[in-house]
């Protein structure tokens, strides 16, 4: 017999209470549960990072947690990501240089990418290619996701600047 | 794929952690990271029927210098070795080991303990512990058991800590002066266990190797010591000649076995090179060099 537990998760600012199975993954949890299906699933084998999301800040393949291991924390999905109409520097950089083919990589790495961005804001070519190295994109060849981290990177520090002015 | 069931309890102290493993005996595993834990449990490898989640207990997570050592929380994330100035700055066998373990999502959850409690040939800490000839420490019903890293690994997937057993830290020697180490690793992608990597911590005085430890990653079924290959250059001038000589030692010594990684006969040959680089790399650092 699974334990059940009952969780209280602030999910992209929300709070939610639901009761799981203590086997029930934090990537099922979210997509199933809450029907945020953002996020995906691409392996079985924690390999891909299509299933990123930040757990208490921290980027994490959502696929090797559970969701009871989340009760009490902070849970930030792709969904969280934009403001409204306005899409996030990321999404825009993703957009503007096309970092996305069919597009089945991009929640991962988008969130892959925003807690790259937080630790170093001017990363160079080489620390975005090592930074995303947990995630797998099978269309774009990552030039074109690389490119769209470069231009998300100047613009939020092009904000950060105005902001300090 | 979703793991069996099972009952998860989540302790918020050591003391409680252990008196249910205590309980619970061999039908309980330790969650930590979850990055060998859960894949494993997910193709039914592993089918626990508790899971005892030690994320919630405070202080099992740090990295600092104490009385002539690096302790380190078993519940440490890779990530904060990676990005810990101490480590790089005075550990660079270390340091060069967590920049190629995984990949950074996998090092932001994957812990310290985890990796080698796992007691996996394949994963990298064992044989940089080995090499640097850490101590590990366990608390158990009975109080705090101090384990030397060259008792640790006991057989494939096997290491020395009993069921009701609690890996708490790790302690590296800090290495003297005229210390250097290095580890090197060849992988198919990043990302992947080794195809086979050396890690090597050796002392020079002058132009002599006055100590020297090597161990290899994925080339036995129980994390390795490559004593042969250390004789080599123990107690001499590290030249191209004894460094070679080392090299091949290990290629024999080791006792890999073929798959999707390689045959035996490239692994060993692999191994060879990778001793040899890191070689290098250690007494290049123990003589002041990058
Ligand atoms: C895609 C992928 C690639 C990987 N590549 C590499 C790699 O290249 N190199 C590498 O070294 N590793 C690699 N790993 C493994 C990863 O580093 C794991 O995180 C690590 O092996 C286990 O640490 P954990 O904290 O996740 O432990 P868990 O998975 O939680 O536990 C592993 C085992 O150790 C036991 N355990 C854990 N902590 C303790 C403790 N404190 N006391 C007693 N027992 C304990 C558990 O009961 C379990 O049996 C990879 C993993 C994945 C998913
Ligand atoms: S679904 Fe592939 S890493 Fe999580
Ligand atoms: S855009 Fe198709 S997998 Fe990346």
């Amino acid at each position: 017999m699974s334990s059940r537990h009952g969780i209280t998760v602030t999910v992209n600012g929300a709070q939610v209470t639901r009761e799981v199975d203590a086997r029930t993954l934090l990537v099922h949890f979210l997509r199933e549960d809450l029907s945020l299906t953002g996020t995906h699933i691409g392996c079985d084998t924690t390999s891909c990072g299509a299933c990123t999301v930040h757990l208490d800040g921290v980027a994490v393949k959502s696929c090797t947690v559970f969701a009871v291991q989340a009760d009490g924390a902070n849970v930030d999905t792709v969904e969280g990501l934009a403001d409204g109409a306005t899409l996030h520097p990321l999404q825009e950089g993703f957009w503007e240089k096309h970092g996305l083919q069919c597009g089945y990589c991009t929640p991962g790495m988008l969130m892959a990418a925003k807690e790259l961005l937080a630790r170093n804001p001017d990363p160079t070519e080489e620390e975005i290619r090592f930074g995303i190295s947990g995630n797998l994109c099978r269309c774009t060849g990552y030039n074109k996701i690389v490119e769209a981290i470069q231009y998300a990177a100047q613009k939020l520090r092009e904000a950060g600047e105005e902001a300090h002015a | 794929m979703i793991p069996g069931e099972f009952e998860y309890h989540a302790p918020s102290t050591v003391e409680d952690a252990v008196s249910l493993l205590d309980t619970l005996g061999d039908e309980a595993k330790v969650l930590a990271g979850g990055h060998s834990l859960v894949p494993a449990m997910r193709f039914r490898l592993a089918q626990p029927r508790h899971l005892v989640d030690i994320n919630r207990i405070a202080g099992l997570s740090y990295v600092r210098e104490e009385d002539g050592h690096l302790v380190i929380g078993a519940l440490t994330r890779e990530s904060e070795l990676e990005h810990s100035s101490l480590v790089a700055g005075r550990y660079p066998l270390l340091a060069d080991a967590g920049r190629v373990i995984a990949d950074p999502l996998v090092r932001n959850r994957g812990t310290v303990g985890g990796n080698l409690a796992h007691a996996d040939p394949a994963n990298d800490h064992p044989a940089v512990m080995l090499a640097y000839g850490a101590t590990l420490v366990a608390r158990g019903p009975g109080g705090e058991r101090v384990i030397p890293v060259d008792d640790f690994f006991v057989g494939l997937f096997e290491s020395a800590l009993k069921p009701n057993e609690l890996l708490v830290e790790i302690r590296i020697p800090s290495p003297g002066a005229g210390s250097g180490g290095a580890y090197r690793k060849l992988e198919r992608k990043v990302g992947d266990y080794a195809i086979s990597a050396a890690a090597v911590q050796l002392t020079m005085d002058g132009s002599m190797c006055t100590a020297a430890r090597i161990a290899l990653t994925n080339v036995s079924p129980v994390p390795m010591r490559a004593n042969a290959a250390e004789a080599e250059i123990l107690g001499e001038e590290p030249t191209e000649d004894a460094i070679e000589a080392a090299g091949r030692a290990a290629a024999a010594e080791c006792d890999p076995s073929a798959d999707l990684r390689g045959s035996e006969e490239y692994k060993r040959d692999i191994t060879r090179v990778l001793v040899k680089r890191a070689i290098r790399a250690a007494v290049t650092r123990a003589q002041g060099g990058a």
